[in-house]
């Protein structure tokens, strides 16, 4: 790897962003005309997907490639740690704002719904009757979605929190081998947290399996099942782009990037796989088990 | 390896004619200046949609426009102005003056800041688009609440997702602030010896990245709610429409303060230049503005007292409000301790200070008064609201805006404006602006409701008074688009200093700077 440049690397101009903005309207607008029932809502989608994917190739590409180089001293290197810090930061915030709905229907709008509190006039005059509590019989006075059983923690959540517990060591035990240029251990650990991450996410397209067709339970089923898959849906997918980043990571790796003093790339991978972990214990708490 | 090699040829700039040069930019100066001129373009679309409004509300009765496109208007203006004008105004001066002020080549991550602007014109054509749209434009309220917002026609998706966009743009803009400020600070340029608008954008950007994404996930609950069968604000399936105020106003309430902490930063400079003296209180400003900062985040309920809410939720969100006060009196009074036996002038930039603090003020007591709970139950939407926010936000924000363009200017183009016309300027904005905001106070005491499209008679006299200064006040701002151009095309020559007793690393480099603001790190005493 060339030496690393004594003045802060500013690159030229670059065409990726315009193209994000592109991808980005377009996948925007197709959805919105896919939500509005227009016929060529979901092509467009596909479109703007497409070109999507094609930024994040040619932006990430040109930026490792520079890496590769030697453009980036250490200063770069801790702009971006900041950026890759606060981003997940922002992060942590839009799943606070799931949360707290989640809290707010816990501790608020269904006892008061029920007519606890301030909520007497509204339950005696509007919901006349209804008990409702959590986890069972919190789908609302009307009962919306019907009849629905809540998710058990103790089956495959517990052992799903296992998996990324584990996952999170062996990304840990990855990082030390990196750090002692152990690069076969790294390559491993590497590997086992993918799959592990993979694994994970098979185990809860069973659970959503089960939860639809055996429990009743729907995105549908009241504020229950909306905060269920709202907030397990969004973990979700942040488990998926996690574990895609941690792939091209280890492909990375495979192909002989990084140094056991400069891998920045590798770094902000786990810690966004660390803050995928730390929300789910949330959710197991919070969601599936108190 | 070409692209790595470029960087050697810094001092290679596209001519500005191309078009390549703006779209690919990854210069602090050049979006900077995309930022300010998408913001003035954005500030007379948004200023136009105002005029349609007040025309309406000329006279009593109904003559121009429908109550539903009347309802979108002031929804879009709300919108355009908040997210359009007074956010990218702010980015862009953030992008010119901070490398500069902290002795930075460029801004830390250059690719993004791209991004970060070219956003925005794709999310606003987006959101403007939605006018055209089966059901017309978004029309209920800019604070988006549900239920009335789902009834919004083929609009909503659109208008929800431009604002994911606009949310997008936000986040990485302020991503790149707080990284520029925290590791392009040239040695010896401590914390402590930041200019107080790079801290102030410093705390901005905190607040940005901690309440963006809270919007961005309370209207994915509308999307969800409308499209996909969620009940977050459906209190049939459990939820409650008055969660989505919650959300909204965790976000808002700090947003207001996203709106008004880099303004405070703008005066903060101004006020010592043109009264030749420093600043008083440097420590305690930067303590204040932290102060607010916190405090924006445990308030937003004082927008929501008519709501219903236990007696203890209305005691703490009034007291927290007011404590806010605190702070904010902290900075009227350092900038009047500044001034104090100063050898003042009053060029252009400094009467735009001027007219902030005094009506920034006026806009702070209407809102204590808005902020006692019982006092509130009877101006909530009513026209006093209105009054007091466009307190804050126009000769509050929109001068501070003004003024920190007239008195960086200068430096940026290198020539200086016409101070007759500058002045000009001040004095027909001020006198406009208070022509059309004041007597809004005194209709909204009386009971006028906001948001409407038609009033009883009573009003009519201050509402046609509103009517004629709201058309004084956007002419007004003709006269800054032509000081601005003119300017940037010629005029006399400005010095680095610019100004006599300015201070602070931008002054130290050309005017206009070079292309990449310090290559090599400047000393700092
Ligand atoms: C330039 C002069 C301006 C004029 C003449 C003006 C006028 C108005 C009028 C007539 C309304 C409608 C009030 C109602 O019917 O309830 C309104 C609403 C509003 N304006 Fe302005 N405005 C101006 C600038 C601004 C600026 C600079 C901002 C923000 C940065 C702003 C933010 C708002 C907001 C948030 C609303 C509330 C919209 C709602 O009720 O949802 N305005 N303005
Ligand atoms: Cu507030």
């Amino acid at each position: 790897m060339a030496q690393a440049e004594t003045s802060y690397y500013v690159p030229h101009g670059s065409h990726w962003p315009i193209i994000g903005s592109v991808a980005v309207c377009t996948l925007m607008v197709g959805f919105a005309n896919y939500l509005n029932g227009v016929s060529w809502g979901t092509p467009t989608m596909m479109v703007g997907l497409a070109i999507l994917l094609f930024m994040l190739f040619g932006w990430f590409g040109t930026v490792i490639r520079e890496n590769e180089a030697g453009a980036y001293n250490e200063q770069v290197d801790l702009s971006f740690r900041w950026g890759m810090f606060w981003f997940i930061f922002s992060e942590v915030m839009f799943f606070a704002a799931f949360f707290g709905a989640l809290f707010y229907a816990r501790q608020y709008s269904i006892p008061w719904l029920s007519g606890e509190g301030s909520g007497v006039a509204t339950n005696t005059f509007l919901w006349s009757g209804f008990e409702g509590s959590w986890p069972h019989a919190a789908n609302g006075p009307e009962n919306i979605g019907g009849d629905y059983k809540p998710m058990p923690a103790w089956g495959l959540p517990a052992i799903n929190t296992a998996i990324l517990l584990t996952s999170g060591a062996t990304l840990t035990w990855a990082h030390h081998a990196l750090k002692a240029n152990h690069r076969a251990q790294l390559i491993i650990g590497l590997f086992l947290t993918v799959a592990l991450g993979a694994i994970f996410m098979v185990l809860q397209g069973v659970e959503y399996v089960e939860a639809y067709q055996h429990l009743g339970l729907t995105l549908g089923s009241g504020i229950y099942g909306t905060t269920f898959f709202m907030l397990t849906g969004f973990h979700g997918m942040h488990v998926t782009i996690g574990a895609i980043i941690l792939a091209v990571i280890l492909f990375r790796c495979i192909a002989g990037h990084f140094t056991p003093d400069r891998h920045f790339g590798f770094e902000g991978a786990a810690w966004y796989w660390h803050f995928v972990d730390v929300v789910w214990l949330g959710l197991f708490i919070f969601v599936y088990w108190l | 390896m070409s692209t790595v090699a470029a960087d050697d040829h810094h001092d290679h700039v596209e001519s500005p004619y191309s078009i390549k040069r703006w779209l690919f930019t990854t210069n602090h100066k050049d979006i900077g200046t995309l930022y300010l001129w998408f913001s003035l373009i954005m500030f007379f679309i948004g200023g136009f949609m105002a005029l349609i409004i007040r025309t309406e509300l000329f006279e009593p009765g109904m003559q121009f426009v429908d109550p539903q496109f009347f309802n979108s208007m002031t929804t879009m203006h709300a919108i355009i102005m908040v997210f359009g004008v007074v956010m990218p105004a702010f980015t862009g001066l953030a992008n010119w003056l901070i490398p500069m002020m902290v002795g930075a080549t460029d801004m830390a991550l250059p690719r993004m800041n791209n991004w970060s602007f070219w956003i925005l014109p794709f999310a606003f054509t987006m959101m403007l688009s939605t006018l055209f749209m089966d059901g017309g434009g978004p029309a209920g309220g800019w604070t988006l609440y549900p239920p009335l917002t789902l009834q919004t026609g083929d609009a909503l998706p659109f208008v929800i997702l431009s604002i994911h966009f606009m949310g997008l743009s936000s986040i990485m803009g302020a991503i790149n602030v707080i990284a520029t400020v925290l590791n392009m600070r040239a040695p010896g340029m401590t914390l402590m010896k930041m200019p107080l608008f790079v801290w102030t954008w410093l705390i901005t950007a905190y607040l940005l990245i901690a309440v963006m994404p809270v919007l961005a996930g309370g209207v994915t609950m509308l999307l969800t709610d409308k499209f996909f069968g969620t009940s977050f604000f459906n209190a049939a399936g459990g939820g409650d429409p008055v969660l989505f105020q919650h959300i909204f106003w965790f976000f808002g309430h700090p947003e207001v303060y996203i709106l008004i902490l880099p303004s405070f930063g703008v005066i903060s400079s101004i006020v010592p230049t043109f009264a030749r003296k420093p600043l008083f209180g440097y420590a305690s400003m930067v303590y204040a503005t932290g102060s607010i900062a916190f405090l924006s985040f445990i308030v937003w309920a004082h927008h929501m007292f008519t709501v219903g809410m236990p007696l203890a939720g209305q005691l703490f969100f009034m007291f927290a409000t007011m404590l806010i006060a605190v702070p904010t009196g902290v900075k009227v009074f350092n900038w009047i301790a500044t001034m104090w036996r100063g050898a003042m002038t009053f060029e252009t930039p400094m009467l735009f200070a001027l007219g902030f603090i005094v009506m920034f003020s006026i806009g702070g007591f209407s809102g204590l008064m808005l902020a006692l709970a019982p006092v509130d139950f009877q101006y909530h939407d009513t026209y006093f609201v209105v009054a007091h926010f466009h307190y804050v936000l126009v000769p509050g924000s929109i001068f501070a805006i003004v003024a920190s363009v007239y008195y960086w200017l200068p430096k940026w183009c290198g020539n200086m404006y016409s101070e007759g016309l500058g002045k000009l300027h001040f004095w027909l904005s001020t006198i406009f602006v208070n022509i059309t905001f004041f007597p809004m106070h005194f209709v909204g005491l009386a009971g006028m409701p906001r948001r409407i499209p038609d009033y009883a008679l009573q009003f009519s006299d201050f509402n046609a008074l509103a009517t004629i200064g709201a058309f004084g006040f956007g002419f007004s701002q003709l006269i800054f688009l032509y000081v601005v151009i003119k300017a940037i095309r010629g005029g006399e020559k400005a010095t680095s200093q610019v100004w006599e007793n300015a201070e602070g690393l931008e002054w130290t480099l050309s005017s206009p700077p070079p292309y990449h603001s310090f290559t090599t790190p400047p000393v700092i005493k």
